[in-house]
Formats: C-alpha cells, sequence, structure tokens
C-alpha cells in the first residue's frame, strides 16, 4: 500500500497535477509520524503509512505558508476525511482545488484508539484517489460511538463536576487542542482578543473551564471527532467525553453528523421552526 | 432568621431589546410588583446571546441566570431568536456533561405585550432559586484561583 501511495504521489507531482503533497512522514523511528509536505518527486519516499499515522492533516490546508505551496494533494483517512466536508460547507476550501488522496484505514494507534473503536468509515468515501484496501467495519460499530459518554452521564451531576473540576486543574493554557484542531481556524480566537476580556486567560481552574466550555462549545455540531485535540493535550485531559457529549447531542436532536452527509444542512447557522422548545417558558 | 438573613438569590437576566426588554418595561409602567432579584441585561437579540456571558455570570456569583427573547416569528432580525433555540438544544447538554445545574439557567420567550408573564416567570424563578439555594458549586471554582 505505502508504494501504491508513493507512485501516485510521483505521478500527481510528475504530472504538474499538483505542487505540493501534504502526507505524513517519519522523524524518528519510534515516535508517531509527523506531518511532511513533499513538493519534488524525488522526495516522496519520505511518505511513510502505518498505524501511528494520526495527525490530522485538513488542519494544514487553513495555514497560509501551506497554500502558497501551490495546488495541494492531502491525505486523508476516513475520518479526516469528514473534517474536509465540513471545511467544504464552511467555505473554508475550494475542494475543486484540491487532491484529495484517501488511505484506506484500519485504525491507527497500538492499542487502538478510543474512535478507531467505534469507526464506520475505515474506507475514505469522497477522495479523489482512494489508496489501499480496509476491512469492512462491523454493521454495529458505528453503534457504541457515545458509550463513553453514555456511561459518564450516569454518574451525578456532582460527581461530573468534581471530575472536570480535577481534569481542567491541569491544564496549562497552552491552547495545543485549538491549535491542532482542522475546526478552529478563527483568524482571531476569541482567547486572543483582549478588549473586553471574555475569557480569563489566566491558567486557572475558573479561566480553564470557562475556555474548555468555549471550545467545546463553538465545535458543537462541527467537530468530526478526529480526537486530535486529546491527542495533543500535553495534561492529558480527555477532551474527547466534551466533544462526544456534543456530538451525541447534534445526533439526537437534529439527526445530524458533522462531515457525513455532504447533502445535510450544517446545524450551526441554520434552524428549523419545528426545532423542539420544551425547556422554554 | 430575621429578615435581613434571609436568602435573596442574585438572578441575571439577560433579554432581548425588542420583545422582553420592552416587556419588563411594561410590567413596570403597569406598576406589577415583582422581586428585585433580577438584575436586567440588554442585548440586541438573543441570537446575541453568547453563552460566555452566562458563564460569566455564575463566575461573577449569579444564582440563577434567565436568557429571554422573542417569540418564535417575532425576532425583529427575522430569525435571531430560531438560531439561539437550536443553541439553547445543545448548549443544555454541555451543561449537563459538566454537572452544572441545568435548574439554575432558564428560558423563556416573553413579547412586549407580557408585561404580566414577566411578573410571573421572575416571581417563579426567584422561588425556585431561593428553594435552590446559593449555587456554590460555581463560585467555589472561582475562589480557588
Amino acid at each position: 500500500m505505502l508504494d501504491e501511495l508513493r507512485q501516485t504521489c510521483r505521478r500527481l507531482l510528475q504530472d504538474g497535477a499538483v505542487q505540493a503533497v501534504i502526507g505524513y512522514g517519519r522523524a524518528s523511528p519510534d515516535d508517531p509520524a509527523v506531518p511532511v509536505f513533499i513538493s519534488k518527486p524525488e522526495d516522496v519516499d519520505q511518505l511513510v503509512w502505518d498505524d501511528r499515522c494520526f495527525a490530522n492533516l485538513t488542519k494544514y490546508l487553513s495555514r497560509k505558508e501551506v497554500l502558497s505551496l501551490g495546488k495541494l494533494a492531502i491525505c486523508v483517512k476516513g475520518c479526516d476525511e469528514r473534517a474536509l466536508l465540513v471545511l467544504e460547507k464552511e467555505s473554508q476550501i475550494d475542494r475543486s482545488q484540491i487532491t484529495v488522496i484517501g488511505l484506506a484505514c484500519d485504525g491507527v494507534g497500538q492499542p487502538r484508539l478510543a474512535k478507531c473503536e467505534s469507526c464506520d468509515v475505515h474506507m475514505p468515501r469522497r477522495a479523489d484517489i482512494v489508496v489501499g484496501k480496509a476491512t469492512v467495519p462491523d454493521a454495529d460499530a458505528g453503534a457504541k460511538r457515545y458509550a463513553e459518554i453514555e456511561e459518564f452521564l450516569k454518574r451525578t451531576p456532582q460527581d461530573r463536576m468534581a471530575y472536570w473540576k480535577k481534569e481542567l486543574s491541569r491544564c496549562v493554557k497552552c491552547y495545543a487542542c485549538r491549535q491542532v484542531c482542522p475546526m478552529c481556524y478563527c483568524r482571531q480566537c476569541i482567547v486572543d482578543k483582549n478588549r473586553p476580556v471574555s475569557i480569563s486567560t489566566s491558567a486557572t481552574l475558573k479561566g480553564n473551564l470557562a475556555w474548555q466550555i468555549t471550545r467545546a462549545f463553538h465545535l458543537a455540531g462541527r467537530c468530526v471527532g478526529c480526537d486530535e485535540c486529546t491527542r495533543a493535550c500535553p495534561a492529558g485531559i480527555d477532551l474527547r467525553l466534551l466533544n462526544l457529549s456534543l456530538a451525541k447531542a447534534a445526533e439526537e436532536n437534529f439527526g445530524y453528523r458533522p462531515g457525513m452527509d455532504p447533502d445535510a444542512e450544517p446545524i450551526i447557522g441554520a434552524y428549523s421552526q419545528q426545532d423542539h422548545e420544551e425547556f422554554i417558558r | 432568621m430575621n429578615e435581613a438573613n434571609v436568602f435573596q438569590p442574585k438572578i441575571i437576566a439577560y433579554v432581548c431589546n425588542w420583545c422582553t426588554y420592552l416587556g419588563a418595561d411594561l410590567a413596570g409602567t403597569n406598576r406589577l410588583e415583582y422581586p428585585a432579584n433580577v438584575r436586567i441585561i440588554r442585548l440586541p437579540c438573543t441570537g446575541r446571546i453568547d453563552f460566555n456571558l452566562i458563564v460569566k455570570a455564575f463566575e461573577r456569583g449569579a444564582d440563577a441566570v434567565l436568557v429571554s427573547g422573542c417569540h418564535p416569528g417575532d425576532c425583529h432580525y427575522t430569525a435571531g431568536n430560531y438560531h439561539a433555540r437550536r443553541r439553547w438544544i445543545l448548549f443544555r447538554q454541555l451543561l449537563e456533561t459538566l454537572g452544572i445545574d441545568a435548574n439554575r439557567v432558564h428560558f423563556s420567550w416573553i413579547s412586549a405585550a407580557e408585561g404580566k408573564k414577566w411578573q410571573q416567570v421572575i416571581t417563579e424563578i426567584t422561588e425556585k432559586t431561593k428553594a435552590l439555594g446559593p449555587y456554590t458549586a460555581y463560585r467555589e471554582i472561582c475562589q480557588e484561583c
């Protein structure tokens, strides 16, 4: 599969169909794959593909310095591809200008990441070129996707609050969760606005909680569950849980999963007169 | 317990400029009495009500928050309240996950003609919050900093 990937990329670069390929490379043998930006056909041997290719490379499509490389090809797994669709829907990328190389994926990480356990998109569905073959996911694979949050919600509210207090007290406000998120593309993030300061910027529990509420909520109905925030977090905070809870709410209330259906209207930015309102007086 | 020691909740009401604010105004001009525990903050539209504002209210010691605006179909900006409603649905789930007491965040539609409803809603929220007691869970977070 790796040979096929390299050949595909070599051909794209040689033909001049693209000026650069965003893919996975290896900086050191023991570490997870790093993003590489290949612009010469002879460099395609730097590309790798294995179960340590975690990064969601779609993040780089909103970076100025990457866009300046010219016409791009990007390697995506089935899960990352969902982010592409959301970015396209939000007019952040011009899909017709990007060559998408889909990588068949049976899950990454040893042991497999939590998101891979309930993954139902082993094969990219809308890629221009698909490399490799993946196993067909179990029919009930997707059914377990909210299992963690459902389990968490069984705890008492006091218990849940105590959990977040304990977890978020470790946050150092490095904003890695934001930097790595393909959906966090705002030119100026609300936490960087200081007139007025709406979210305390200090790394105290108060500021951390306000920041995580904001981050999670700005991703409501948009997060594709790539779990890059959780992987990037140096404090090991399970941000996945917060994102899952909003993904669950989006699916339960609006039947919407971000990045799955190209014809579905994104739920944030649209509305329906039929939205339920039994909680409003 | 004498009267001065009775718990008086602090309630923050984020209201839209076009309906609920005028509803509250009407309650005033009609001399309708309602508890003085509510602090009204006027915003252009419920669609403008950022959830950081709710968080901020709790940070600064609110015991309950009310968000109120125009009835569906009445929005001055056509659809601000529809967008807001959709966000509230999702926000309530986030509150639940974080263990923030959802009984302390209230939503309502009150039109400019519903001074009476404003009186009722505020009275009810005040009574309910009095029964729940002070909201210390969030305040503790802020004191630990």
